[in-house]
């Protein structure tokens, strides 16, 4: 994006014109890169960076009695032009000395890391049956994978508790067939809050697990097979290392909105199950502390976007 | 060009007929789900010519977030009084005034007096309901396993851990909010309700805490549906709820028995209030609607419908016999000489009571 300087010290005698050529074409590439980044760029800008900023201004902020229920940051005198900024740290410090939060990020972390396992294990044999089925059955089986994201996602959460309630369908259905004297508790378990997550989002496992699989090339699998690899061998060996892209970006896309999964646990989670959306909520809404609220928000975006990026630019170093 | 110019005559006349009737013919209006006799809304429209934009909320903490990030473009509001009390302090709501209220006679005087502390002389508000919170129990299920002579009348078949055990294989559920728990605690171990002392707050988690265990899930709306289906046997909720879980159960003819006591050593009174917030773009259609409300007929057809209280002597003789007759919703005088007002807290308490609720929710 910064502008293109003519390398220095180049032997710049005998063909000037060359490299002025040379020189403008790679300008106008730059150009129609910028021009079609703008646009993301933009929309990263306003949706994403601004938003931020407002949510970590008022994290610096302290709860008060007012409309909007925060101190203000600027003060504006007018009489001698003083500007007074006040930015409080001490919702961070209440966050790092509390070992609640801790708690409670340590336990969204691994109930999205376990149900990120979950659906690895359960979306991979999904994805791998429907990259290596018939073209024509391929359209199909995709299109049942997406198929659920047409009814509300509410919906279908109500209907696993209609599913697994004391009284639900599958207590019913054991107790009369006899495979059980108790109804089974299955709702509002932790249980029950790993199986809404695995489910809701299983599809975003599937599909990137999918492309990479589907342009995987079939005469590697022939030649390690003509090499005498087992089939499980041909699998871990070859298979599996060529879908690591698509392993990450699928974990990705699953582990990093179930950390913050707020609706799934407090519909099909039991009281005690601690996620820091929840707290999140009792924040922002029981102690109506928005600052302290932000806060919690701040650090749970940066707990997750630092390992990210580390994980990104490992990945390309790799690639390189 | 032609639409264009169609466009934008369409909206010079809708900006032109706006400024001409917004004052009178609209009215956004922000209630509780299910809060309303049904119909009740749409005879108003018919007869004052107002459109009602009615939407409806399911918490407190939901309406007061949108009131204090301010310009919710709300007219009228349904806020319960702990949570009014703070609302007002900050300036959210204007002030009514009662001589435009034609049937503003019919509010029951002895009951608005509890709470005009909260709002010095109950200048912003005027009462909608009011309730109580207490016991929801599946009379069978309790009497199978408490014994056919037990009397459910006291708050220890849930803070009572001996108690609360035998039930716990039914299904107990909790509010799941701290500000009424912790008070009705509070009242059960023989402190003030009110108290932010921290000690009064250790000693109730500690009540609550050993009782917890035997709990299944706090929530504030999930237990009227679990009730009337006989998912749980006993819950610590809003009277008009349970009630509501009583009537479907007896339409789904389950054989499902809900009932509904005002435990013995006291509990919470609140009031659901109407209010204007102080930006609101159509306070005078909010007064129409308000005086409507206070009519005895509509009065009355809104807590038969929603089986809550109205603070409204007109409506009392209108009232269907099973609602009037019943001592959940229109207890008598020596019960409600029991009841108390839960007072809005400092934010500083208001910390130390979520943190201990945390607490108590996830077991820690």
């Amino acid at each position: 994006m910064s502008d293109f300087t003519p390398p220095q010290g180049l032997p710049s005698k005998g063909k000037p014109s060359r490299l002025v050529r040379l020189w403008t074409r790679l300008r106008t590439i730059n150009m129609g890169r910028s021009a079609v980044i703008t646009i993301p760029s933009l929309w990263l800008g306003i949706f994403f960076f601004i938003p931020f900023l407002v949510v970590f201004k008022i994290s610096l902020s302290e709860s008060a009695i007012a409309i909007p229920p925060y101190t203000a940051m600027f003060a504006w005198n007018p009489e001698d032009a003083y500007l007074t900024i006040k930015a409080s740290f001490s919702n961070y410090l209440f966050l790092f000395q509390n070992d609640f939060y801790l708690d409670a990020y340590l336990s969204s972390i691994r109930i999205a890391a376990v149900s990120t396992f979950f659906t690895l294990i359960i979306g991979f044999p999904i994805a791998y049956m429907i990259a290596r089925s018939k073209p024509t059955m391929r359209t199909l089986l995709l299109s049942l994978v997406i198929l659920p994201f047409w009814t509300s996602f509410l919906l279908r959460v109500y209907a696993w508790i209609a599913l697994l309630k004391k009284n639900g369908v599958i207590n019913e259905f054991l107790m009369s067939s006899g495979l059980i004297d108790h109804p089974l508790i299955m709702l509002q378990t932790n249980f029950s809050v790993y199986l809404g997550i695995v489910y809701t989002y299983l599809p975003f496992m599937i599909l990137p697990l999918y492309t990479t699989l589907e342009k995987m090339d079939i005469t590697l699998l022939e030649a390690s097979e003509d090499l005498g690899a087992k089939p499980y061998q041909t699998f871990f060996l070859v298979t599996l290392p060529l879908a690591v892209p698509g392993i990450v970006a699928g974990c990705l896309l699953v582990f990093i909105p179930a950390v913050g999964e707020f609706v799934i646990p407090s519909l099909l989670g039991g009281s005690n199950t601690l996620m820091i959306g929840r707290v999140l909520w009792d924040e922002f809404f029981l102690n109506r502390d928005w600052p302290m609220a932000s806060a919690v928000a701040i650090v749970m975006l940066v707990l997750l976007v630092g390992p990210i990026m580390f994980m990104r630019s490992r990945s390309k170093r790799e690639e390189v | 060009m032609k639409l264009s110019h169609a466009c934008v005559s369409v909206i010079c006349a809708a900006a032109i007929s706006g400024s001409v009737s917004a004052e009178d013919k609209v009215l956004n209006i922000y209630n509780w789900s299910d809060y309303i006799s049904p119909g009740a809304v749409k005879k108003f429209e018919k007869e004052t010519g107002i459109k009602v934009n009615y939407d409806v909320y399911d918490s407190n903490e939901a309406l007061e977030a949108k009131l204090m990030a301010g310009s919710s473009g709300y007219d009228l509001v349904f806020p319960s009084n702990s949570f009014f009390e703070r609302q007002v302090k900050v300036g959210v709501y204007q002030e009514i005034d009662k001589s435009k209220l034609s049937n503003y006679h019919n509010i029951d005087q002895s009951l608005t007096d509890k709470i005009k502390n909260q709002d010095i002389g109950n200048k912003h508000n005027v009462p909608y309901t009011w309730g109580t919170v207490g016991i929801g129990y599946n009379v069978d299920m309790v009497k199978k396993r408490l014994g056919p002579n037990f009397k459910l009348d006291s708050l220890d078949v849930l803070f009572k851990p001996e108690v609360a055990a035998k039930l716990q294989d039914c299904g107990i559920a909790v509010l799941d909010s701290p500000s009424e728990v912790m008070s009705i605690v509070n009242n059960y171990i023989g402190e003030d309700p009110n108290s932010e002392s921290l000690s009064d707050l250790k000693a109730s988690a500690k009540v609550l805490a050993s009782a917890r265990p035997y709990y299944k899930y706090f929530h504030s709306s999930k237990y009227i549906s679990d009730l009337a289906n006989g998912d749980i046997c006993v819950a610590l909720g809003y009277n008009g709820d349970i009630l509501q879980a009583k009537a479907r159960a007896k339409e789904a003819g389950q054989g499902v028995n809900i009932a509904y006591s005002i435990p013995k050593e006291g509990t919470v009174m609140w009031f659901d209030l109407m209010a204007i917030p102080k930006d609101a773009p159509h306070p005078k259609a909010a007064m129409k609607y308000i005086n409507y409300i206070l009519r005895g007929d509509v009065a009355a057809s809104l807590s038969n419908y929603i089986f809550y209280a109205v603070p409204n002597t007109a409506a009392m003789p209108m009232l269907d016999a099973d609602v009037s007759e019943n001592k959940g919703i229109y207890p008598t005088q020596a019960v409600k000489d029991k009841l108390f007002i839960q007072v809005a807290h400092t934010s500083k308490f208001d910390r130390s009571l979520t943190r201990t609720w945390s607490n108590i929710k996830t077991g820690r």
